[in-house]
């Protein structure tokens, strides 16, 4: 058996005894002592942990009480909170927090039976698209070491890709799983707000935090989201809504034309200028072969989408400001070593334990909420929110899912964007329009650049239309296989 | 020249929930430093609000009971400031759309007489925790069990004039608030506190004069010290030509005076916006409903019922009704058969004189209304004299029994032995042929001559009842 498969496969392995949960971490830990080295993608690894969970997850397949998901191996983003292991955030501010408790979608996993086997870089404080403001350093993209993986949940996207571990989550603020999925070549979904519970994300912007998975295909990401959603009454966002089986429409049989009748918008507002040739023409190409699945496209327009990035870059920030204040040094994480009064030991303390970019968002929304700021920005940032929403629900009369690029480009390489944050923020120029929402969107691989560094179509829905979503992209998988292929081998040779 | 003084108070009351306004753990008093704070307390990473009913319940009960508006829909948000113990580094509170907006108290003025007092807001909050600066060698210890306590901050208008009335307001919404159960009124436990704003302007002046805020006082005589010195300081400041600065001022209790904390210039920006983390609190009809049917009769119903029904004065029946405790011991008394009047004088008097002497609350004294209403009863039946009763009141008080096992071990019993009675009827009749002819002429109230010459007699322990029938059978 291949320990590289999909979750779905190694499911079928595992409950046809041709494999063991203890084999396949075993197997996937060597895979991760290799690669992570180069990659960065783990901040750390539970070795004693995993392999006493799979043993039990053998134990309970024994048993005959095993789900879909037990014994499968999964890593989670460092920014989400696990009982015993260190929760950094990348940062220093956090560099020796071990978390002491687990957060909502961590304890469905786990009851899933699903293998913890370490936890994901990231941008520090899930504020990035590039997975290089960590405090420990840099993630690199397994399909060419020079270039990002995306961020800010690289880390997570990386070890998918490099097939380190079959799934793992995510936070997606302003596109943080779509963005890092399309630019490391895998499958990544943001469900709809409030779908999984917040409970144990640290918060970034908590208007537009929403946890989801990364894995190779959607069939797979549908299994982690079956375990990830659901009510949790400590999260007063979250939905109460009866359970979902998000794998349901794909389980139906296929009809030679499979999605006849599906209605695809494409915006004239994703199509146009600033879009990479080479992204075009793969989303191009990936249009067609929806077609050829019976699906219709129609172009749509989204009003005001382009306020989507600075409308995001006020909300965002101003809700960090006030989520970033608890790191005090009073409490728990890192407090300056030398300071003179109560102010001094904030301002050293915060100083040293935030990185720029951090700084950058929160001195943005201490500004945009100070008095005299606050209409002219935040509060015009919320009406313009409205209309984006209000846009796309006109664009649903005509559609039911919307198409186009994840991102404007493929990977950029490490260091490129670093010095312009404008740059960086418009890679999220697509993505940030679904957190501003809540509206579920997910990215799944459908080719490649010149570079041969993946690209990825964004596939976006209404309300609860993740089914729909996970099913458009489960009948293009079956048909096509870009979410098959593989970076080589990472090793430190390949590095040299 | 005659100065004004214009006072608006914003009072604290701690909600009596069992758990935390937005977190499960325990908001009892008294507990170790960090023992009752839960890890949404302490504001690890991750954890989130999840608003506590019973707190959001007590807050519509008082925008009931002051007439005030309730919101259908409020909406919570994040005061922005940095402190130590403010563990999140904001102040969930409630800013543009407050739970209650408007309402009423009616005080009784010492100057002005009844008068009502309108009311701004109320709205729900939760309190920081606590900054200990002593015994830690230079250092500051926080305890954070208070820390998301529930509070209903209720803002007065700028109405009140005086010292006098700021308090005669806090001791009303004080009884207002224990009376519908929302508030334990605790303030050695600073369940009720108060800040004051204070302005003086001269008289006729309708513009606001520039007020200073005093901050966190804890007792009706704190408040009214404050004021004084404040408004005593702010005149002088203005005669001998200076001006007020708009301010925040301590109050000292050991000086009784007030100091600067912080000028307008430095007032911080606390950057308020709603709370990600909480949706819009949305209130249903059925809801207030429900809440409006739960609530008491309110004091000032109960006042005015006293004074229709049972023809109390007005002072009398707003003294019962200082809390829901003293009214319950009235009706309790008036229920099981005492005259409404004698209640009253007994409950202000003796009653009242022994819960000062004692500082106890009604709730826990010693002499029920069972046993109040067992001692009125034997003044209304005759048995005893209301001075003798006093007598009776002090062991009842200390435990000796119930008024009937008192009066018998004193000797204060009425004699009811047939015989023993009849040679005292007998002495008296032989003793008094005339007022005896008198009455056989005709002369009726020459029987009630009698029966008061059988009591003196028997010394006031005759059963008056039985000296009735003896004396009509033997006159017959």
């Amino acid at each position: 058996m291949v320990i590289t498969a999909s979750v779905a496969e190694l499911s079928h392995a595992l409950a046809a005894r041709r494999l063991s949960s203890v084999e396949l971490t075993r197997g996937l830990l060597r895979r991760i002592d290799e690669a992570n080295p180069v990659l960065n993608a783990f901040l750390s690894i539970d070795r004693e942990g995993a392999l006493a969970q799979a043993n039990a997850a053998d134990q309970r397949r024994a048993a005959g009480d095993a789900t879909p998901l037990t014994g499968i191996p999964v890593a989670h983003k460092d920014v989400i909170m696990t009982a015993g292991l260190k929760t950094t955030c990348g940062s220093r501010m956090l560099e020796n927090f071990v978390a002491p408790y687990s957060a909502f979608v961590v304890e469905r996993l786990a009851d899933a039976g699903m293998v913890l086997v370490g936890k994901t870089n990231m941008d520090e404080y899930a504020m990035g698209s590039s997975s290089e403001s960590s405090y420990f350093g840099p993630v690199r993209n397994p399909w060419n070491h020079g270039y990002v993986p995306g961020g800010s949940s690289g880390g997570s996207a990386a070890a998918v890709a490099a097939r380190l571990v079959p799934a793992a989550t995510g936070t997606d603020t302003g596109g943080s799983i779509r963005q890092p999925a399309a630019l490391s070549g895998v499958c990544g979904i943001k469900p709809t707000y409030g779908v999984c519970s917040r409970y144990g994300l640290v918060a970034f912007a908590s208007s537009l935090d929403t946890p989801g998975p990364f894995a190779q295909t959607a069939e797979d990401c549908a299994l982690l989201l079956n375990a990830m959603a659901g009510h949790d009454p400590r999260d007063s966002t979250s939905l109460a809504r009866p359970t979902e089986d998000y794998a349901r429409l794909l389980r139906q049989s296929a009809p030679a034309k499979p999605l006849a009748g599906l209605r695809i918008g494409l915006p004239r507002e994703y199509f146009g200028e600033g879009v990479d040739a080479d992204v075009a023409a793969a989303v191009d190409a990936a249009l067609a072969g929806f077609r050829a699945l019976g699906a219709t496209t129609v172009e749509v327009s989204l009003p005001n989408v382009e306020l989507s990035v600075p409308v995001y870059y006020v909300i965002a920030p101003a809700e960090a400001s006030s989520n970033l204040a608890r790191f005090d040094g009073v409490r728990y994480g890192h407090r300056a070593a030398k300071y003179g009064d109560l102010d001094d030991m904030y301002k050293k303390t915060r100083a040293e334990g935030f990185g720029v970019e951090v700084k950058r968002r929160i001195l943005v929304g201490t500004y945009v909420l100070s008095h005299g700021y606050y209409d002219a920005y935040y509060l015009k940032a919320q009406q313009v929110r409205r209309l984006i929403a209000d846009g796309f629900q006109r664009a649903y009369e005509h559609c039911d899912l919307i198409m186009g690029p994840t991102a404007p480009t493929a990977a950029f390489k490490l260091g490129s964007m670093t010095d312009d944050p404008v740059k960086m923020y418009l890679n999220d120029i697509f993505t940030i329009a679904g957190n501003l929402t809540g509206a579920p969107a997910m990215s799944i691989p459908c080719g490649f650049d010149r570079e041969g560094l993946p690209i990825g179509l964004q596939i976006q829905g209404n309300y609860f239309a993740e089914a729909s979503i996970l099913n458009a992209a489960h009948r293009f998988q079956q048909t096509t296989d870009w979410h098959t292929r593989e970076p080589a081998a990472v090793t430190l040779e390949t590095l040299r | 020249m005659t100065w004004e003084v214009v006072i608006g108070l914003e009072t604290h009351a701690q909600l009596s929930t069992v758990s935390k306004i937005f977190s499960g753990a325990s908001t009892a008093f008294g507990a170790p430093p960090n023992t009752q704070a839960s890890a949404i307390d302490i504001a690890l990473p991750g954890t989130l609000p999840s608003l506590n009913k019973g707190a959001v319940e007590r807050a519509i009960k008082f925008g009931l009971a002051v007439n005030g508006t309730i919101n259908r829909r409020s909406v919570f948000a994040r005061k922005n400031y940095f402190y130590p113990d403010l563990p999140k580094g904001y102040q969930i509170s409630q800013y543009e759309i407050p739970i209650v907006n408007g309402g009423t108290i009616r005080i009784v003025s010492p100057t002005r007489g009844e008068i009502d007092i309108q009311l701004t807001r109320a709205h729900l909050e939760e309190d920081a925790g606590k900054s200990l600066h002593e015994d830690f060698h230079g250092m500051t210890g926080i305890d954070l069990n208070r820390a998301g306590t529930p509070l209903l901050e209720i803002v007065s208008e700028p109405e009140l004039r005086s010292a006098e009335e700021a308090v005669a307001y806090t001791k009303t919404l004080h009884g207002l608030v224990r009376w519908i159960g929302i508030c334990d009124g605790n303030m050695q436990e600073g369940s009720f506190r108060f800040d004051a704003n204070v302005s003086v302007r001269p008289a006729g002046e309708t513009k606001l004069g520039t007020r200073c805020e005093i901050k966190n006082l804890n007792s009706f005589r704190f408040l009214q010290q404050a004021i004084e010195f404040e408004v005593r300081r702010q005149i002088e400041l203005i005669e001998d030509g200076g001006r007020v600065v708009q301010e925040t001022r301590l109050f000292d209790p050991d000086r009784g005076e007030t100091r600067s904390m912080r000028s307008k210039e430095d007032a911080q920006d606390y950057r308020y916006f709603p709370d990600p983390d909480l949706p819009p609190l949305v209130v249903d009809e059925a809801w207030i409903a429900r809440l409006k049917s739960e609530l008491p009769e309110l004091p000032a119903v109960k006042k005015h019922l006293y004074v229709t029904r049972h023809a109390l004065p007005a002072a009398d029946a707003e003294a019962l009704v200082s809390s829901r405790e003293m009214s319950d011991y009235f009706e309790h008394t008036v229920g099981a058969g005492v005259d409404p009047r004698l209640a009253t004088n007994w409950i202000l008097g003796e009653v009242s004189a022994a819960l000062n002497k004692h500082e106890i609350d009604i709730s826990q004294a010693p002499v029920t209304f069972m046993l109040l209403a067992g001692l009125l009863k034997r003044i209304d039946d005759g048995t005893i004299s209301n001075k003798m009763a006093k007598d009776v009141f002090g062991p009842m008080w200390a435990g000796d029994g119930d008024a009937d096992e008192i009066i018998a071990a004193k000797g204060l019993t009425q004699i009811s032995d047939e015989s023993t009675l009849e040679k005292i009827v007998d002495g008296v009749l032989a003793a008094n042929a005339a007022t005896v002819a008198e009455y056989k002429a005709g002369k009726v109230k020459a029987f009630n001559s009698l029966v008061g010459k059988v009591m003196a007699a028997s010394k006031g322990k005759a059963n008056p009842a039985q000296v009735n029938a003896i004396l009509r059978k033997k006159l017959s």
